[in-house]
C-alpha cells in the first residue's frame, strides 16, 4: 500500500463530534455495501481500540419513494407495492392493506378467506424467520445453517408459487378476499410441508442450542434495557425476548386470530440468544397455527360479497351484463372508498406493522403512511451497540432482524 | 380519554371523534408537548407509534400532523392530530417524551418540511441531504421533471 493508501477509501467521519486521533481512535466506515447489513444499512462507527464509543445509522438508500406512489395508485393496484416493502414478508404487508381498506370499507370477509389469510400469513412469518435465522448464524459463523434454513424457505416458496403464480411479490391477497381460488391440491402440499417442518426446526436446534460457540457468541450479548426499548420504538421479538408479552394478533386480533390456538413466547434473558430462542419457539407456533388453519378449513366462497368492490367471476362476467359493467368499472376506474382515516396493526414478523389509511372518498388513496417495524427497530442501534466490542457488532445489528425495504419504503 | 385531557388542559382540544373504533383527538399544536407528557406519564400510553403528516393542499390550515400512540397496559390507541398553516410550518418535537420521535420527526421533516422545533438532530432522513424540495407534499410531482 501506498502512502497515500487505496485511492477511494478515503473515509468521511460522520456528522458531530470526532473523535480525537490517536492509536487508539478509529473511524470505521460499514456499509451501504457490506454484506452483513442486509441490504444498504450503513454505519458510522467511532472506535477505540475495539470498543464502540458511538455507533450512528444512516438509513435512506433504498428508499423509493412507495409512500408517494400510493397516491396514484387505486386501492386494488397498492396491493403489489405492499409486496416490494417487507420483500421478506410480503403477505403481512398484503394483509395489513387489505385490512386497512377494508376497515374503511366496513367489508366482511368470508372464513374461508381469513382462514387462508392466516395460514398463508404464518408460513410467511416461517420464511420470514428462516431468512433470518440463515443470515444471522452464517453472520457469526456457522455456516451450514443457512443451507438447512433454505431448504425449508424452497418448499415455502413453491407454496406460495403454487396459490398466486409468484415466489416473491405474491400479492395474493385482495381487498374483499384472495386474488385466486384456492389451487387444486393446496392441503396436500402445505400437509406435507407442515408435516415434516417441526423435526426440521428440531435439526436447526441440534446445530444451535446448545452449541458452544454460538453461546459464546450471543449469550449475555446485545443487551439493551425495556423501557429504552419501549422509548426508542422497538417492537416485535426483541420486546417478546425481554420479557414483555405483547404481540398484536392476542392483543388486538384481527383476522379471526382470536380462535387459534397459540402460545406467545416470551423470554426474559435479552439478549441475542433470548431472541433466537423466541424467534424459533414462534417458528413452532407458526406451524401449529398453520396446521390447525389448514385442518379446521371452513368451506364457502373466497372473496366477499360485494359486486361494487370484488371483481365478478369470470363466467358471470361472460354472461351477465350487470356482472360485466361492474367488472368495467372495477378496473377501469377502482371503487370508492368512503372519506375517513383508519390505523391497522397487524404482527408482522419484525413486529408492529401499521397502515395509516386517508380517504377522501375518490377511487384513490389521499395518504399512505406505513409503520414498520424496521424502522422503529433499528432506532435502538446505538443504544444496544455502544460501549460493546467490534465483534460483537455484526452479532447485535443481525438479532433485530431488519429490512432495509422495510425502513426506508 | 377525551375527558381525562380535556381536564387536563381545557384549552388543548379542539375536536374529538371517535370513528370505526379509533379516537382521534385534535391538539391545539403549541400545546402538543405538555398533551403527550401527561398521556404518557399519567395515562400509560408508553409507546409512541408513530409520527406522520397529511397535506391538505391547497386548503388551509394546510398540514396536519399524526401522532399515533399506544398504550400496552390498557390495550389501547388514540391518534392525536395537529393542524398547521402553509406557510412556513412548525412544531414542538415531542423527542423529549419519547425518544423513538426523533427518526419520525426527522422523516416528516424531509418528505414534508415541516418543522421540530427543539429537536436534537433535524436532518434529512430518507432523501439524499442537498435534496431539493419535500416529496410527499402534494403540489411536488409524482413523475417528471420537478417544475
Amino acid at each position: 500500500m501506498s502512502e497515500q493508501g487505496i485511492p477511494g477509501t478515503t473515509m468521511e467521519p460522520a456528522d458531530g463530534p470526532q473523535p480525537e486521533t490517536g492509536p487508539r481512535k478509529f473511524v470505521l466506515n460499514m456499509g451501504p455495501q457490506h454484506p452483513s447489513t442486509h441490504g444498504v444499512l450503513r454505519l458510522m462507527i467511532d472506535l477505540d481500540g475495539e470498543t464502540v464509543v458511538r455507533c450512528q445509522p444512516e438509513i435512506g438508500y433504498l428508499h423509493t419513494g412507495i409512500e408517494k406512489e400510493f397516491e396514484v395508485k387505486t386501492y386494488q393496484q397498492a396491493v403489489t407495492l405492499t409486496d416490494r416493502v417487507d420483500y421478506l414478508a410480503p403477505l403481512s404487508m398484503n394483509l395489513g392493506w387489505c385490512l386497512a381498506v377494508e376497515k374503511l370499507l366496513g367489508l366482511e370477509i368470508p372464513p374461508q378467506a381469513q382462514w387462508m389469510r392466516v395460514m398463508l400469513t404464518e408460513l410467511t412469518r416461517l420464511n420470514s424467520h428462516l431468512v433470518w435465522l440463515g443470515t444471522h448464524a452464517m453472520d457469526i459463523g456457522a455456516m451450514s445453517v443457512f443451507l438447512y434454513c433454505f431448504r425449508e424457505r424452497e418448499d415455502i416458496l413453491r407454496i406460495f408459487e403454487m396459490f398466486s403464480g409468484q415466489r416473491m411479490m405474491t400479492s395474493y391477497f385482495r381487498i374483499g378476499g384472495l386474488a385466486l381460488e384456492p389451487p387444486r391440491g393446496w392441503h396436500e402440499r402445505v400437509k406435507k410441508f407442515i408435516d415434516v417442518f417441526p423435526s426440521r426446526v428440531d435439526e436447526y436446534e441440534n446445530l444451535l442450542t446448545n452449541n458452544r460457540i454460538w453461546i459464546g457468541r450471543t449469550r449475555g450479548v446485545g443487551f439493551i434495557p425495556l423501557e429504552d426499548m419501549l422509548d426508542l420504538g422497538v417492537t416485535g421479538p426483541m420486546l417478546r425476548a425481554a420479557g414483555l408479552k405483547i404481540d398484536a394478533r392476542k392483543d388486538e386480533p384481527y383476522t379471526s386470530y382470536e380462535k387459534f390456538d397459540f402460545e406467545v413466547p416470551t423470554r426474559t434473558e435479552n439478549d441475542i440468544y433470548a431472541r433466537y430462542l423466541v424467534r424459533v419457539e414462534e417458528m413452532r407456533q407458526s406451524a401449529r397455527i398453520v396446521v390447525q388453519a389448514m385442518e379446521g378449513m371452513p368451506a364457502g366462497p373466497w372473496k366477499a360479497d360485494d359486486p361494487h368492490v370484488v371483481l365478478p367471476d369470470r363466467e358471470k362476467m361472460k354472461t351477465q351484463m350487470e356482472a360485466l359493467i361492474y367488472h368495467f368499472k372495477i378496473v377501469t376506474e377502482g371503487f370508492r372508498v368512503p372519506e375517513g382515516e383508519v390505523y391497522q396493526v397487524i404482527e408482522s414478523p419484525r413486529g408492529e406493522l401499521g397502515f395509516y389509511v386517508v380517504s377522501n372518498g375518490t377511487p384513490i388513496p389521499y395518504r399512505v403512511h406505513m409503520r414498520t417495524p424496521s424502522f422503529g427497530n433499528l432506532q435502538a442501534t446505538s443504544k444496544m451497540v455502544e460501549g460493546s466490542l467490534i465483534a460483537d457488532l455484526i452479532a447485535s445489528i443481525g438479532s433485530m432482524d431488519f429490512v432495509l425495504g422495510d425502513t426506508d419504503r | 380519554m377525551a375527558a381525562a385531557v380535556e381536564a387536563f388542559d381545557g384549552d388543548a382540544i379542539t375536536a374529538a371523534r371517535l370513528d370505526r373504533g379509533e379516537l382521534t383527538l385534535e391538539i391545539r399544536p403549541a400545546k402538543i408537548g405538555s398533551v403527550c407528557g401527561f398521556l404518557k406519564h399519567d395515562q400509560g400510553f408508553v409507546r409512541l407509534s408513530t409520527v406522520t403528516a397529511v397535506d391538505r393542499y391547497p386548503g388551509e390550515p394546510r398540514f396536519e400532523v399524526v401522532y399515533h400512540l399506544h398504550s400496552i397496559e390498557r390495550k389501547e390507541r388514540v391518534r392525536l392530530k395537529c393542524r398547521l398553516g402553509g406557510g412556513d410550518p412548525a412544531i414542538e418535537s415531542v423527542t423529549s417524551v419519547w425518544r423513538s420521535a426523533n427518526w419520525y420527526e426527522r422523516e416528516v421533516f424531509d418528505l414534508f418540511g415541516i418543522r421540530f422545533l427543539n429537536h436534537p438532530d433535524l436532518r434529512r432522513i430518507m432523501m439524499p441531504d442537498d435534496w431539493e424540495g419535500h416529496p410527499l407534499r402534494k403540489d411536488y410531482p409524482v413523475t417528471g421533471s420537478r417544475v
